[in-house]
């Protein structure tokens, strides 16, 4: 019996750790993500931040088409009191309608509506792009092997190609980036954004604001899988003592072991 | 069944069991005499049992909010993950119990294989098994179409292109599959036709599977037939009920830890990206319960034979009774082929491993010496063994596991029988 719950638990950290082994890319940058471990949470003023950074930069090209505006003032995410929430649909205009007359109008975005999109569709995002498709942002995180790491790594990862290398117009040089060759220019600097709540907008500052935005919103349900599953395996381990004593207790009638 | 003939104590529970002898099914059911010396690998047939209700009871759920159209299935999905109340602890669990299935079932195989279950007379029982694994990976791989993403659409090309290969029909066949002339909408309705029809098949040939193990009993780890019931078993229930219940708490914790802390490390991110027929994957693996098979059909060069290495692999496995030539059932007695056991698991686990990796140079090497040795294993090795090997001697019961100096299986039978 022993030997089968070593044999699980090596199971477990063997597949848990397989996803990484394969890619000889660079090693990804580290950061303190407050998402991660058993109780992991996220960090509340950094997921406002972050919905800032990716509306006034990423925002411009990138859709995140799965989300709705009321998602922002939902428990276990950013939490926009919902005056905030309502404030910001209402500064993105939405096309409805028809009317009764048959004709189609705008309107301010309600809490409903899903999150306006920079372009009308994929060709004109392609054509804006230089034949680039700016990838719909709402589960990327989860897209992308190495996940937060990675993304937060491709974001501070634009560096000057090595010599020997040339760049067509328009391609970018990043060491985290599959094939090193990125059709995304740089998209943050220093100061980019200005953050209401006094937080200094470095580069890192930023990347990790915005990173922790998009994890959020590839995992919305993250927090209360965490605290359910804490719940669940703590429950699983307490019956599974109590089995295992009543097991012994009705095997004891007959002379062989457990 | 050996049981003795069950009659109802209460008036209406006779003339009910009279006229359907359900009562009659559970008495045998719980009185079934089970051999006392069964270890925790003896745990999985429950495991599994359980594993495929929750793959049907969560699945049925997800299907009501499930769309299986090209332009929905992948929205579908979020919207399941995002809007449905604990939509995503059902795909979750669902999408990790196909992982925990797979590997349940492999531990349930590959005792089978050491104790030398799939022998007489319980061949029916293994074949049957069989016929539920292949069922289980058609499933599996149906159901990992359904979520529409890159590598649900590029694994379903890659592996329905595999029967362009028959000879003459093979285009046919390809375009019969698909419903049109490459995957698309088509192909993803029958493929959540069949997805929601195939575990309903899997149950039933689950009762069928364990009717038969109740015609001879459980095999147990010293391989020897025992008299049932007698003082080397014990009643189905409580003793089995609660000990499968206590390795299935155990098995639940696993499971439990990655549904709730790793949910998504099993599966490829490729498929968070929606199907494009335009853009290819880097690398189209299948999920890794298939690597093994995938690394069989990646190892010969010519693709029809690829194909049909790939499905001998599996379906050699249902001719093993007759290609084991040992009488000894359980690997215990049979110095030699435990040896050769443990080689295969680590042959199965190899070639899983090259089976993830690009189709070149040494991985390539591998996966050939690989292919070459699983099938020498059941071809040569197996029946050779069998004729050759010197076995210890068995025991002549569980209860007195004295070794009684025979050899051989027969006379430690004969034996057992005067005694008792």
């Amino acid at each position: 019996m022993r030997n089968i719950i070593k044999f699980l638990i090596i199971l477990f950290l063997v597949l848990n750790s397989k996803s990484f082994a394969a890619e000889n890319t660079a090693k990804f940058l580290e950061t303190d993500w407050t998402f991660k471990g058993l109780f992991g949470k996220f960090d509340r003023a950094s997921l406002q931040r972050g919905y800032q950074v990716y509306t006034e930069v990423c925002a411009s090209c990138h859709s995140m088409k799965y989300l709705s505006y009321r998602n922002l003032s939902e428990k276990g995410g950013p939490e926009f009191s919902e005056a905030e929430a309502k404030a910001i649909a209402a500064s993105f205009e939405v096309t409805d309608g028809p009317d009764s007359t048959g004709e189609m109008f705008t309107r301010p975005a309600k809490l409903s509506d899903k999150f306006v999109m920079p372009y009308a569709n994929d060709e004109e995002a392609k054509s804006a792009n230089g034949g680039a498709y700016p990838p719909d942002m709402s589960v990327l995180v989860k897209a992308r092997k190495g996940g937060a790491d990675y993304v937060y790594s491709l974001l501070l990862g634009y560096e000057d190609p090595p010599s020997g290398i040339k760049l067509d117009d328009g391609v970018y040089y990043n060491k985290y980036m599959y094939g090193n060759k990125i059709k995304m220019p740089n998209p943050l600097s220093d100061d980019l954004v200005e953050y209401s709540d006094g937080t200094k907008a470095t580069q890192e500052q930023m990347a990790k604001d915005v990173v922790n935005f998009l994890m959020w919103s590839a995992e919305p349900h993250l927090e209360t899988r965490h605290k359910t599953g804490f719940r669940v395996i703590s429950y699983l381990i307490i019956l599974t003592v109590l089995v295992y004593f009543s097991m012994k207790k009705i095997w004891s009638r007959v002379e062989s072991k457990v | 069944m050996s049981d003795h003939e069950y009659t109802p104590s209460s008036k209406f529970g006779k003339w009910f069991n009279d006229r359907l002898p359900l009562l009659s099914l559970v008495n045998h059911l719980t009185d079934y005499p089970t051999p006392k010396n069964l270890n925790y690998w003896w745990t999985f047939g429950g495991i599994l049992t359980f594993c495929l209700i929750t793959q049907i009871v969560t699945g049925l759920v997800l299907a009501m909010h499930y769309i299986a159209h090209v332009d929905h299935a992948f929205s579908s999905v979020e919207h399941i993950m995002r809007d449905v109340n604990y939509g995503w602890l059902l795909r979750y669990v669902h999408a990790n119990g196909a992982s925990m299935f797979f590997l349940a079932v492999y531990i349930h195989i590959f005792r089978a294989l050491f104790y030398g279950s799939y022998k007489a007379p319980r061949e029916i029982i293994w074949i049957i098994g069989i016929i539920i694994y292949l069922l289980m990976m058609a499933a599996a791989f149906m159901g990992y179409v359904l979520p529409w993403g890159q590598m649900s659409f590029w694994g379903a090309t890659v592996i329905t292109n595999l029967f362009s290969a028959i000879p003459l029909v093979g285009e046919s066949i390809t375009t019969w599959l698909w419903g049109g002339y490459s995957v698309d909408n088509p192909t993803l309705t029958r493929f959540f036709t069949l997805h929601y029809l195939l575990p309903f098949l899997i149950l039933g040939l689950v009762v069928l599977h364990i009717w038969a193990l109740h015609v001879p009993g459980n095999n147990n780890p010293v391989g020897i037939d025992i008299k049932k019931p007698s003082k080397d078993t014990v009643p189905f229930h409580p003793y089995i009920v609660i000990k499968d219940a206590f390795a299935l708490l155990m098995f639940l914790i696993v499971f439990a830890m990655f549904v709730f802390y790793s949910p998504n490390v099993l599966g490829h991110a490729d498929n968070y990206i929606e199907a494009n027929p335009l853009v290819t994957p880097a690398h189209i693996v299948p999920e890794w319960y298939l690597l093994p098979f995938y690394a069989i059909l990646r190892s010969v060069p010519d693709k029809l034979m690829g194909v049909i290495a790939m499905l001998s692999a599996i379906l050699i496995l249902a001719a093993l009774p007759w290609l084991d030539t040992s009488k000894i059932r359980s690997a215990v007695f049979r110095p030699l082929y435990k040896q050769f056991y443990w080689i295969l698991v680590a042959d199965v686990l190899i070639l899983g491993y090259v089976g993830a990796m690009p189709a070149e140079g040494l991985y390539l090497l591998i996966a050939r010496i690989g292919t070459i040795y699983y099938f020498a294993h059941f071809l040569i090795i197996l029946p050779v063994l069998g004729l050759k090997e010197k076995t210890l001697p068995l025991p002549l019961s569980i209860t007195e596991p004295v070794l009684g100096g025979s050899p051989n299986f027969a006379t430690a039978r004969d034996k057992v029988e005067k005694i008792s």
